[in-house]
C-alpha cells in the first residue's frame, strides 16, 4: 500500500483484484485451521474426561437448560444463512440489500449473546460455577465441578469469538457504508463470512456435545 | 519511510534479525550463569531457587525468543519472497504486526522477570508444580500465548506468499530448498501452535479459576497437559531445525559449485519430517505412565523421522562429493553442521529407544542431546545463514577472517561443552539440580570452560556483524557466484526487490557440475 500505487485497486504487490482476493482467501483458510486445532484442544480434553466419568457428564448436563441452547442454535444457523446472502448480494452490487443481511447477522449474534446471558445467570445463581467456585448442591457423582468447567470455557472461548465477529461484522457494514466493495472487490466481506461460518460450525458441534451429552 | 512502521518484508527482517540476536546474548548469558553455578559441587553463586529460575528463563528464552522467530523471521522474511521473485510478503501489514507481537511476547515475560522474578517450573511448565508454585508462571505462559499468536501468523503469511506470489517460470520444483523448508515450517507454526497457545491460556485460567483440567486434585489429568504441550513442541523442535536444513541445502550447493543431490528428495523430506512430527510427541513421556502400546507406537514412529533426516545429510554429502568446494565462512558452519547435528540426530534414536530411555530420561544425556539438535542444528545452522547472506542483507562483506575464527572457537567450545555432558549423562547425572555428586565434578569443570569458548564465537559473529554492517567493503550482488534469485539482484535489494519482475526458465541449483 505504498503511496506511488495509490490509485490501484489492489495493493502495490499483487497483479490484481482477483490476485489479492485469491490469496487473502486462502489466508483467512489457514487462520480458521488454527480455530479448528484450538477447539479441537477443548474437545479433546472434554472427550477424555467424559471417558473418564461417563456417569457426572450425565448428570450434570441434565442442569443444562437444552431449550435455550436449542434456540441459540437456531438463532446462529439464521445468521448464517443471512451471512451468506449478504455476501451473494454483493457479488451481485446490491449494497442496500447486503447492508440489510449484514445488520440481521448482528442481530442474531446479539440476541444469541443475550440468551447465553441468561444461561450463565442461572448457572451462577444455583452455583454451577467452574472448578474452585463452584457449589452446586445434590450431586452424587464427583468431580462435577469439572463439568460446568468445561461448560463456561468452551462456550465462553466460543462467545469471545462472536463477540470478535460482531467487531468484524461493524467494521465491514462500516466499509461498505463508505463504499469500499463492489460486484469485483469484496473480499473482506467474504472473509468476515467464512469467520463468522465458523464460530457458528463450532457452536454446532459445542451443542450436542455438552447439551446433549447423556 | 521509516522502520518502525516499516511494511517491507526485508526491513521487517532485519528487525527479526537484530532482535533474535539480542535474544540470543540474553539466553547465552543465562547459560553461562547455569554453567558457573555447576562448575564445582556444591553451591557457587546461587541457591537452588535462583539456578531454577535462571534455567527457566534460559529455556525459555532460547527457544520461544531465539530458535523459533530467528530463521522464519529474520531469514525467511528477508529471502523467501525474493528468492520466488515476489514484490513482498502476502500480507505486509499482518507481517508487521507478527514482528509487534513477538515484542509485546518478550515483554510480557521480562515483566515476569523483573516483577516476580521469573518462574521456577521449566520451560515445560509441567502441571501439577506450575498450578502451584508461587512464581510468575502466568506472565511467563501468557508471553508464550501472544508469541505463539506472532509464529502462526507468520506461518499464514509464508504458506499464502508461497501459494500465491511466485514469479513467472516459478514452479514448485524451481523453488530453493530453502523455500521448501520455510514452507514445511509454516504448514507447522499454523497447525501446532494453536495448541499450545490454548493449553497456555488454560494453565493461567487453571491459577486463577481452579478450572481442574491439569489438576489431579479436581479430577483433572496433568499427563493430558503433557500431551497438549509435547503435541506442539515436539513439532516445535521441527520448526526449529527445518529452516535451519534450507539454509545447509542453500550453502552447501553454491560453496560447492555443484547442482545439489537429489533434489526432490531434500524437498518432500522436508514436508515428511513436518508430517512425522505430529506423531511423536508421546516419546517425551514415556516415563510418565503412559501405556505400554502407546510407548511402542510413539518409539516406533521416533525412529521413522530418522528416514527423512538421513535422505537429506546423505544428499548433502553426496553434494559434496567431487565438488569445488570453498572454505568460506558459511561452509565452514554448513560442514560443522553435518557433523554435530549428525551426532545429535544419531543420539535422538538412542532416546527413541524405550529400554535406553528408562535409563536416560532427565539425565544430561537428554541435555546434551538436545543441544546437539538445537544449537548444533539450528542454531549453527543459522550462524552459517547469517555469513551467507550477509552481503545480500546489508550490502556489505563480512570479516573473513574473524568469522573463520568465530567458527573454530563455536566449534571446539560447542564439542567440549556437550560430549562431557553426554559422559556426565551416560554416568545418571541428572538435569535440573543446582548440585551434583561430585563423581561428575570432572566433566562439569571441562562443560563449563567449554561453554566460555562457545560465548567468544558468538561474541565473535556479533562483533564481526556491527563492525562490517560500519567498515565493512562494499558487497557485489553476487559474491558467490550462487544461482538463486536473491543473488540476481543488487545487494541490499531495491523496494520492490527486482527492478522488473523477473522471469524463470531453469532449476535452482544449475552450477555446471551435475552430480
Amino acid at each position: 500500500m505504498s503511496d506511488s500505487h495509490a490509485h490501484a485497486d489492489h495493493a502495490h504487490h499483487f497483479d490484481s483484484v482477483e490476485h489479492e482476493f485469491e490469496a487473502g482467501k486462502l489466508g483467512m483458510w489457514l487462520f480458521l485451521v488454527t480455530e479448528i486445532m484450538l477447539f479441537g484442544v477443548f474437545f479433546a480434553a472434554y472427550g477424555l474426561f467424559m471417558y473418564l466419568y461417563p456417569e457426572m457428564y450425565k448428570e450434570a448436563h441434565h442442569h443444562l437448560n437444552k431449550m435455550m441452547g436449542a434456540f441459540n442454535t437456531v438463532v446462529l444457523l439464521i445468521s448464517s444463512l443471512t451471512m451468506a446472502l449478504s455476501i451473494a448480494f454483493i457479488q451481485r452490487n446490491q449494497k442496500g440489500k447486503s447492508m440489510a443481511m449484514l445488520a440481521a447477522t448482528f442481530v442474531c449474534a446479539c440476541i444469541f449473546l443475550v440468551v447465553k446471558y441468561f444461561e450463565y445467570m442461572e448457572k451462577i445463581h444455583h452455583g454451577l460455577l467452574p472448578g474452585k467456585f463452584f457449589h452446586g448442591e445434590g450431586f452424587t457423582a464427583p468431580n462435577a465441578a469439572l463439568f460446568y468447567s468445561f461448560y463456561f470455557v468452551m462456550t465462553g472461548t466460543h462467545g469471545i469469538h462472536v463477540l470478535i465477529g460482531m467487531g468484524a461484522i461493524a467494521w465491514i457494514m462500516f466499509r461498505m457504508n463508505r463504499g469500499d466493495f463492489n460486484e469485483r472487490k469484496y473480499g473482506a466481506v467474504e472473509f468476515v463470512g467464512l469467520y463468522w461460518h465458523i464460530v457458528d460450525l463450532i457452536w454446532i458441534f459445542l451443542f450436542p456435545l455438552i447439551y446433549l451429552v447423556g | 519511510m521509516s522502520w518502525l512502521g516499516t511494511l517491507d518484508h526485508k526491513r521487517i527482517g532485519m528487525m527479526y534479525f537484530f532482535t533474535t540476536l539480542f535474544s540470543l546474548c540474553v539466553g547465552g548469558t543465562f547459560a553461562l550463569l547455569l554453567r558457573l553455578e555447576l562448575m564445582f559441587p556444591g553451591q557457587q553463586f546461587f541457591d537452588a531457587n535462583t539456578y531454577n529460575r535462571l534455567f527457566t528463563l534460559h529455556g525459555a528464552v532460547m527457544v520461544f525468543w531465539f530458535i523459533i522467530p530467528a530463521i522464519p523471521g529474520a531469514l525467511g522474511n528477508f529471502l523467501l519472497p525474493i528468492m520466488i521473485g515476489a514484490k513482498d510478503v502476502a500480507f505486509p501489514r499482518l507481517n508487521l504486526f507478527s514482528y509487534y507481537l513477538l515484542l509485546l511476547g518478550m515483554s510480557i515475560n521480562l515483566y515476569g522477570l523483573l516483577a516476580g522474578q521469573g518462574a521456577d517450573t521449566g520451560w515445560t511448565f509441567y502441571t501439577p508444580y506450575s498450578i502451584r508454585t508461587g512464581t510468575a508462571v502466568v506472565s511467563m505462559v501468557m508471553g508464550v500465548f501472544v508469541m505463539g499468536f506472532s509464529s502462526i501468523l507468520t506461518g499464514l503469511n509464508f504458506i499464502t506468499t508461497v501459494h500465491t506470489l511466485r514469479c513467472p517460470g516459478m514452479s514448485f520444483f524451481r523453488m530453493p530448498l530453502f523455500v521448501w523448508a520455510i514452507y514445511s515450517t509454516a504448514v507447522l507454526q499454523v497447525l501446532a501452535t494453536p495448541v499450545i497457545g490454548i493449553t497456555m491460556a488454560l494453565l493461567a485460567i487453571e491459577r486463577y479459576v481452579g478450572i481442574g483440567f491439569f489438576d489431579p486434585k479436581l479430577g483433572g489429568d496433568p499427563v493430558l497437559f503433557q500431551h497438549f504441550f509435547w503435541f506442539y513442541s515436539h513439532p516445535a523442535v521441527y520448526i526449529m531445525i527445518l529452516p535451519g536444513m534450507g539454509i545447509i541445502s542453500e550453502v552447501i550447493p553454491a560453496m560447492s559449485r555443484k547442482t545439489i543431490f537429489g533434489y526432490r528428495a531434500i524437498a518432500f523430506s522436508s514436508l515428511g519430517l513436518a508430517l512425522v512430527s505430529f506423531l511423536v510427541w508421546g516419546h517425551h513421556m514415556f516415563v510418565s505412565g503412559q501405556s505400554p502400546l502407546a510407548n511402542f507406537i510413539f518409539s516406533l514412529i521416533t525412529m521413522a523421522t530418522a528416514v527423512p533426516s538421513a535422505i537429506k545429510m546423505f544428499n548433502w554429502t553426496a553434494t559434496l562429493y567431487k565438488g569445488s568446494i570453498n572454505l568460506a565462512t558459511p561452509m565452514l558452519y554448513a560442514l560443522g553442521f553435518l557433523f554435530t547435528f549428525g551426532i545429535g540426530g544419531i543420539t535422538g534414536i538412542i532416546l527413541g529407544t524405550l529400554s535406553a530411555d528408562l535409563h536416560f530420561h532427565d539425565t544430561y544425556f537428554v541435555v546434551a542431546h538436545f543441544h546437539y539438535v538445537m544449537m548444533g542444528g539450528a542454531a549453527i545452522a543459522f550462524f552459517a545463514g547469517i555469513f551467507y547472506w550477509f552481503p545480500k542483507m546489508t550490502g556489505k562483506m563480512y570479516h573473513e577472517g574473524l568469522g573463520k575464527l568465530s567458527f573454530w572457537f563455536f566449534i571446539f567450545g560447542f564439542n567440549v561443552t556437550f560430549m562431557a555432558q553426554f559422559v556426565a549423562g551416560l554416568n545418571g547425572m541428572p538435569r535440573r539440580y543446582h548440585d551434583y555428586d561430585p563423581m561428575y565434578a570432572t566433566w562439569n569443570l571441562i562443560s563449563t570452560v567449554g561453554s566460555w569458548f562457545i560465548a567468544t564465537g558468538i561474541l565473535m559473529i556479533i562483533v564481526n556483524v556491527i563492525y562490517s554492517i560500519k567498515f565493512g567493503a562494499k558487497a557485489p550482488s553476487n559474491p558467490w557466484g550462487a544461482k538463486t534469485l536473491e543473488w540476481q539482484t543488487t545487494s541490499p535489494p531495491p523496494l520492490e526487490n527486482f527492478d522488473k519482475v523477473p522471469t524463470v526458465t531453469a532449476p535452482p541449483y544449475e552450477y555446471g557440475l551435475r552430480s
